[in-house]
């Protein structure tokens, strides 16, 4: 009598079983499916630049001077680039240190008060939306770098200070994962020898977690560059390379922001702008193999 | 200098630098919140804005908002949730999951703009939606995705291995020891996840920006019929939505109130996140100790 009954639920369990497998097979090929279809349709956008426009791509790369609409037709991109990676650069200038204080403090020196208070706080700080930065960069930073600099007061400097707080929290929350998985023995050792907590600090925790923390920084420079209307908003957007940091100037981003809406689908500028979002794609894929080399290193 | 005094300036440093990084976070949710609430009223939440007069409202937009939202995650959950099943239990370890998990990896650093650009090219004018809902939620959906895959992974990987191969000794498939072993046990780490997911979609605006459209068709909220083109419900009308009208009164505001508008707007981003992150924490924690007896 057992035999037949188990014959019979076996049926119901494979096409359970079955329904299961191709049901998350659809979802990660769909995945799958969007990733490659978003990397071909941006390349092929921006390569007709080349391709079909005839534009030259070191023209493009090293041009000073953008007038899709002029005469004749200018696709420099040096500003744009120019401008996207000095402020990533800098805002990871500013918040790396910042971050790996903050990360110390939470971890050496108040774990209780920092994991209680601090580290909340930084978390939540990753939730704010990035119009709001902007918007508060625009109304805060913005007259306050016109009335202490020369100049308007938009530009670089007012651009990665927006940037270093957005990116505050990804470079802090690695770092303090990282500090914090560090074995104990080692510091052990340290402060056993007579080491004090700073020695500590920067002979042992600071070479052995560099690769992570070099992680969170490249993630957030990798966050900053491809940041859009928060930089778009303080930066001035002035198509050219600033003298100063208190000069208005571009970013990649903010050029695609500001000029996709008013450019037909099909034309030279327009395609020139896709080129601009085909040098963000590829750097943000450079940024992700960065990451990876690292944690690969920081595993050793 | 001896290494006692460099150690106690390191410590000072590294305290005071601490205590600067809160005060500069409590003075920008302090001046968010200050500058916004002083604006905020129920007229100023309900009421349509205005082009070039003052006393215009957000009413439209935070619909919009909450909408677009729902619309994003009935898409992004049953998919995210599917991937990353199939990322953590039944992918084989080879080269070619690792392939996925670079490519899952990929998308999710690819900038917000760049999301945006893709469905402007593809939704909106090759598939046809046109600036509207749809086509922002599907944006959205890309830009979720991963990280929904991520949270996913990470539930059914905190769930006890004995817990999982009990449920396989008594003969149930493996689907069904996924759906009603694993999923209920890792319930508090994915819901928790999706609620900051859905934080992080409430405040987008750059994949939007393409995608739902800057402006927003007079709605007629006495009409309810999702087909209706005036009706608040119809998912192919263009969208304008709280993050977006931000950004375009702060760059292109004509209203002589454009300043107090996006101060009230934003405050209403920042509380509804901060909502979001406060009912996620207290969710996490309450379900955690609701399955697991824990004090």
């Amino acid at each position: 009598m057992a035999q037949p009954l188990e014959r019979q639920q076996a049926k119901p369990h494979l096409a359970e079983e079955w329904v299961g497998k191709v049901y998350t097979l659809l979802c990660i090929a769909f995945l799958i499916l969007t990733i490659f279809s978003l990397v071909y349709f941006v390349a092929s956008k921006g390569l007709s630049t080349f391709f079909v426009n005839g534009v030259n791509v070191i023209d493009l790369l090293t041009g000073l001077k953008w007038a899709p609409e002029g005469e004749p037709r200018l696709f420099g991109a040096l500003p744009f680039i120019f401008g996207s990676f000095s402020t990533s650069l800098l805002a990871a200038a500013i918040a790396a240190p910042l971050g790996f204080c903050a990360s110390v403090f939470m971890v050496e020196i108040a774990p209780k008060f920092g994991r209680q208070y601090l580290q909340p706080v930084i978390e939540l700080l990753a939730g704010i939306p990035s119009v709001v930065y902007g918007f508060v960069g625009l109304s805060v930073i913005v007259p306050f770098f016109r009335d202490v600099f020369p100049g308007q007061g938009v530009g670089i400097a007012a651009g990665s200070v927006v940037l270093s707080i957005m990116i505050l929290p990804t470079i802090t929350t690695i770092a303090t994962d990282a500090l914090a998985a560090l074995p104990k023995g080692l510091k052990e050792g340290s402060y056993a020898l007579g080491a004090t907590r700073w020695q500590t600090i920067y002979r042992i925790v600071l070479p052995t977690t560099l690769p992570a923390l070099m992680t969170g920084i490249v993630l957030g420079i990798a966050r900053a560059f491809g940041e859009a209307l928060a930089v778009q908003m303080v930066i001035g957007n002035a198509p050219h390379i600033p003298r100063s940091l208190f000069e208005s100037a571009s970013t990649l981003t903010s050029a695609i922001t500001l000029s996709m809406g008013n450019t037909a689908m099909g034309t030279v500028a327009n395609n020139a702008l896709w080129s601009l979002a085909l040098i963000l794609m590829l750097m943000t894929f450079v940024f992700v193999f960065i990451v990876r080399w690292l944690e690969r290193r920081s595993k050793i | 200098m001896s290494a006692k005094t460099a150690n106690k300036i390191a410590t000072s440093v590294i305290v005071a630098v601490s205590g600067l990084i809160v005060l500069v976070l409590a003075g920008l949710l302090g001046y968010i919140l200050v500058r916004g609430l002083g604006h905020l009223s129920f007229d100023f939440l309900t009421s349509a804005p205005e082009t070039i007069r003052r006393g215009g409202g957000i009413g439209p937009q935070l619909f919009n908002s909450v909408f677009l939202l729902f619309l994003t995650m009935i898409i992004t959950i049953p998919l995210g949730l599917g991937a990353g099943i199939y990322m953590s239990e039944y992918a084989p370890a080879n080269k070619v999951t690792n392939g996925i998990r670079l490519i899952v990896e990929v998308l999710s650093s690819v900038p917000s703009i760049i999301v945006g650009l893709f469905g402007l090219l593809v939704l909106v004018n090759l598939f046809g939606f046109g600036f509207s809902l749809f086509a922002g939620a599907l944006a959205l959906t890309v830009f979720n995705l991963p990280l929904m895959v991520r949270i996913t992974e990470q539930g059914l990987r905190s769930v006890p291995r004995e817990q999982k191969e009990a449920s396989l000794a008594l003969g149930l498939s493996k689907w069904k020891t996924i759906t009603s072993v694993m999923l209920p046990i890792s319930m508090p780490v994915i819901l928790t996840g999706t609620i900051l997911a859905a934080g992080r979609v409430f405040g987008e605006a750059a994949a939007l920006l393409f995608t739902a459209g800057m402006s927003s068709p007079r709605l007629d909220f006495t009409d309810w019929n999702p087909f209706s083109p005036f009706s608040p419900l119809n998912p192919f009308r263009p969208a304008e939505t709280l993050a977006v009208h931000i950004w375009k009164i702060n760059s292109e505001g004509l209203a002589p109130d454009a300043k107090e508008i996006a101060a009230g707007a934003s405050a209403v981003l920042v509380i509804t996140v901060l909502a979001f992150n406060f009912s996620a924490r207290w969710l996490g924690r309450y379900l955690y100790r609701k399955f697991t007896a824990i004090k």
